[in-house]
């Protein structure tokens, strides 16, 4: 126990650095393998020239902050609004599945609803709006990246939501807003003065992988995103797709810059933390009961209402195209049915099916086992993270996976071992685990130490205390963080592919390759089971703790 | 760095390596191949194309006990990468992509650098039934000698399609495509170049508007490239306004623009597989009232390729797999519109007569154009066109929002 937080570090620092350096040396004009063997700048400036590098570059930024800004925002309201409810169990009931619909899946959804020719302007077409035909309307890849930013916020909610719902036992939230309520605080402002600023330091880490991921987000930008220019991610895909080997040179400039333009957001948005911190303590002083409260909640279920039904929508319209024979616009509903789509790909979905279910299985347990492996370590000899280490678990979520993943690749190839399922399982954890020890390190070091205290006086020994005292109480969120790291690995496209050297096909991978033919009905059968595979994960972390706890009425009330 | 390139290119040719298969020894071909599993790295967008594979795989299993295992890219590109980190990684044999179908840029990308084993391709037994005289696209990819480093398996030709229900008479040339867009803004576009077939259709308008057609033949920096391309950018500024979404947004790949037809978001749409609406519309994804044509003048043609990697673990495999491609048997069904509606390479004054009613049975689809129909192809200009014009696109209007 006393080496997993070096082996944690080890397992992520290496692929990290091969990555790292596999990314800055092209970038710096080194590339044996295509005859680069001296440094040079030119691919900086190949990348500066490139026309579109600042539209990109901004577009990169814009929808990220935004997105993670109103997925917090509306995450916040709603709790705010609702939490300790009886409404609320059912916005968590409706909104937690969400968090199983792969994001790729999710966003061919919401196209479909909101396209010019998609469900909404089908369904009022032509009784109400005349049209026969769609009309010529900019909704899908708008330049300012509307469309890609509303697709984030309906996944980034229903993550950072559970997130806090697995943080709130430990922040006690109805004792404060008894006492902040009997002061005569409305609910909502009550909540936001009292409750949220313990939320916060405790989702911050997943609030910081929420921006870096939106930053850096590829599937979703392609299938809702513009595309003249597209945001900087894409555009890295593109150059490393490119024939001509020698754009590897700006590709690994451009993940350069998509490093840094991460890192400075990142910066930026924790010394706004402070201001908005400084802000918030006026707000909390000067006394205000709160008066838009009643607006405020409705408004929040609102929005809870509206990101449920935009996925929930968009994945039945998938199941209806799935079944589809010819569908033209704008008819609501199928010309003809047919099961041609399922009767030719369900026998094919077995094998990458089960592929998925092992590989997300057993990089999932290895996440799991060594992030207990180093909290327990944390807690029990009070080795401590510090800065330094957070910043060294963040790196595979901090850098773009098309730009690390590379020379991850050529490491595996250089020690020969590449292509089998063990080494993806292995590059899976890489992904996994930050995602499972974000999720996992708050709520497991805010747990109340006088238990074990206790449990000590009692004549506990540290392992009895781990296995009886400890994992009980914090079942919910480590089945949570299990989900989450299920889902993680089941989304991962690019590290499968690229370490699995395509030999290895699960779900997601197929999915894409299928995907890119752009036919509806094949994709609504590949996102239906992509998402069935990770929705029995996420049920299985709710429904578990709920029977575990009948008879535990303390650890239920969040 | 190009004679680095060429240098590593040709010591990748001259390295004997001595466990390679002798493709002149065919028996021995086939004696080593027995057993092997061969990972074919091949694009897997399409249904059509991944029934075509899954059975050629259990006709070579059968007939030569090969093993196939369909490796579904969603960019040819990825196949690509794979061979370069290997080599990066100094794995030079061993590795996990034993044959590629591929054409133009790639296949010069991968030839420049060294990448390919071979030559092989002019050695398999039924290469003596492709139609070398008639087809020269089979030899000379994108105009880069194919050097028997690839193996031609099927022809594609540029064909647009359309929805007789809104569109009777399309428009046959580019002065004519121009004047129905502005007529009906917003009903024609193409996949965003650098998509091969967006790119495709800057060529195809290029040789509508060029006066010396042979110029494309060489390379771009002989020609005057920015006399020769002024036209077209000419056209595509009065043009792209007029576009879909008034050109702000594209379609990504080829296919996009099926889903847009049956949407009835489009009118008019370019393919590169004159058999691809046959098809779409027997699997219910276009209406049975669409149909193709090709532009007065003649359309581009090109070959689809099989390569194999430098470093492929199972060659002769992979040779017996293209060699099956090449039968008359796969080439017939391949043809066949309701399999995949591809264009045979063979030459049917070679085939036996039992072999060459195979072609003569099939139905052409209900929207596929006759071999006369199709007329003759253009040849692909030289990829520096290809290069040069995408990159001007991209400066001009693929990232001027």
């Amino acid at each position: 126990m006393r080496l997993a937080p070096a082996l944690t570090l080890l397992l992520l620092i290496g692929p990290v650095l091969a990555g790292l350096i596999g990314t800055i040396a092209p970038a710096l004009g080194y590339f044996p393998a295509i005859g680069g063997t001296t440094l040079s700048l030119d691919a900086l400036r190949a990348l500066f020239d490139w026309p579109g590098v600042f539209a990109a570059a901004r577009l990169s930024v814009s929808t990220g902050v935004v997105a993670t800004l109103l997925s917090l925002l509306i995450t916040a309201l709603i709790l705010a609004g609702w939490s300790g409810t009886r409404a609320f169990r059912w916005i968590e009931r409706a909104l937690s599945p969400l968090l199983s619909v792969p994001h790729a899946a999710a966003a061919f959804g919401i196209a479909f609803l909101i396209a010019p020719s998609g469900w909404i302007a089908r369904a009022f077409s032509p009784w109400l709006t005349g049209w026969t035909r769609p009309p010529d309307l900019l909704i899908l890849q708008d330049p300012w990246g509307i469309a890609m930013t509303l697709a984030l916020i309906t996944k980034e909610v229903p993550f950072l939501l559970l997130m806090s719902i697995a943080a709130l036992p430990q922040a006690q939230p109805r004792r404060s807003l008894t006492i902040a309520q009997s002061l005569g605080y409305s609910r909502v402002t009550g909540w936001l003065k009292a409750v949220f600023p313990r939320i916060y330091a405790q989702i911050r880490l997943p609030v910081y992988a929420v921006l870096a991921y939106s930053m850096s987000v590829v599937d979703v930008a392609i299938i809702l995103g513009p595309n003249t220019p597209p945001t900087l991610a894409v555009q890295i895909v593109r150059w490393m797709g490119d024939p001509d080997l020698t754009m590897r040179y700006i590709a690994g400039a451009g993940a350069m810059l998509q490093l840094c333009l991460v890192i400075a957001t990142l910066l930026m948005w924790r010394g706004a933390e402070s201001v908005v911190a400084k802000l918030g303590c006026h707000w909390a002083e000067r006394g205000g009961r709160g008066k838009w409260d009643a607006i405020l909640k409705w408004f929040a279920l609102l929005l809870a209402v509206t990101t449920v039904a935009a996925v929930l929508l968009g994945l039945a319209g998938l199941a209806v195209w799935s079944v589809a024979g010819f569908w033209s616009f704008p008819n609501t509903l199928p010309d003809t049915l047919s099961l041609r789509t399922w009767m030719r790909h369900g026998a094919s979905l077995w094998d990458p099916t089960f592929e998925t279910l092992l590989i997300a299985g057993a990089s999932t347990l290895i996440a799991l086992a060594l992030t207990l492996a180093c909290l327990e370590a944390e807690f029990r000899f009070g080795f401590k993270k510090g800065r330094g280490g957070m910043w060294l678990l963040y790196l595979p979520l901090l850098i773009p996976q098309i730009a690390f993943l590379p020379g991850l690749q050529t490491l595996a190839l250089m020690a020969g071992a590449d292509m089998g399922r063990g080494v993806v399982i292995f590059g899976h954890v890489v992904f996994v685990l930050p995602y499972v020890m974000l999720s996992l390190s708050d709520p497991y070091e805010s747990w109340d130490r006088r238990h074990a205290t206790v449990a000590a006086a009692l004549g506990a020994r540290a392992n009895r205390i781990f296995w009886t005292v400890r994992m009980p109480m914090l079942l919910a969120p480590v089945l949570t963080a299990a989900a989450v790291g299920f889902a993680v690995s089941v989304g991962q496209y690019l590290p499968t592919l690229l370490i699995g050297a395509g030999r290895v096909q699960t779900l997601t991978t197929e999915a894409v390759a299928l995907a890119s033919g752009g036919d509806r009905r094949i994709i609504g059968v590949y996102a239906l089971a992509q998402t069935g595979v990770v929705f029995l994960s996420f049920a299985a972390a709710i429904a578990l703790p709920r029977i575990v706890w009948l008879n535990r009425r303390a650890l239920r009330e969040a | 760095m190009k004679r680095l390139l060429t240098a590593l290119a040709v010591s990748a040719l001259a390295a004997p390596a001595f466990a390679d298969p002798n493709p002149d020894d065919w028996n021995s071909v086939l004696t080593e191949a027995d057993g092997q599993t061969v990972y074919w790295n091949a694009w897997g967008g399409s249904t059509a194309t991944n029934d075509f594979i899954r059975w050629a795989g259990d006709q070579i299993s059968e007939r030569y006990g090969v093993t196939l295992e369909h490796v579904k890219l969603s960019d040819t590109a990825d196949a690509v990468s794979r061979v370069l980190a290997e080599k990066t990684a100094g794995k030079d044999e061993g590795g996990a992509v034993d044959l590629i179908w591929i054409n133009g840029a790639n296949f010069a990308a991968m030839k420049d650098a060294g990448l390919l084993y071979g030559p092989w391709a002019q050695s398999l037994p039924n290469w003596d039934l492709v139609d070398v005289e008639g087809k020269p696209a089979v030899t000379s990819d994108f105009t880069v000698p194919t050097d028997g480093l690839e193996s031609p398996w099927a022809m594609a030709q540029v064909v647009f399609y359309y929805d007789t229900a809104r569109l009777p008479a399309p428009p046959k040339s580019m002065s004519e495509l121009m004047e129905w867009s502005a007529n009906n803004p917003g009903r024609f576009t193409f996949p965003q170049p650098p998509d091969f077939l967006g790119t495709t259709f800057l060529k195809q308008a290029l040789y509508g508007l060029v006066t010396d057609p042979a110029v494309l033949q060489g390379p771009a920096d002989a020609a005057d490239y920015n006399a020769t391309t002024e036209p077209l950018w000419a056209y595509l500024a009065d043009l792209t306004p007029q576009l879909w979404r008034s050109g702000r947004a594209y379609p990504q790949t080829g296919p996009r623009q099926i889903q847009l037809m049956a949407d009835g978001e489009i009118d008019l749409a370019i393919s590169f597989s004159p058999g691809e609406a046959s098809t779409a519309i027997a699997n219910g994804e276009l209406p049975d009232t669409v149909r193709t044509f090709v532009m007065d003048g003649g359309t581009i043609g090109n070959a689809s390729f099989v390569a194999i990697p430098y470093n492929a673990s199972a060659k002769a495999g992979a040779m017996v797999l293209a060699d099956f491609l090449l039968s008359p048997q796969a080439q017939a069904r391949a043809q066949d519109p309701n399999v995949l509606g591809y264009g045979t390479v063979l030459a049917m004054d070679k085939l036996l007569p039992e072999d060459r009613v195979r072609f003569d049975a099939l139905e052409l689809g209900i929207a596929t154009l006759s071999p006369a129909e199709l007329g003759n192809a253009l040849p692909e200009p030289h990829p520096s066109w290809m290069t040069r014009i995408e990159e001007d696109w991209t400066a001009r209007f693929g990232v001027a929002q």
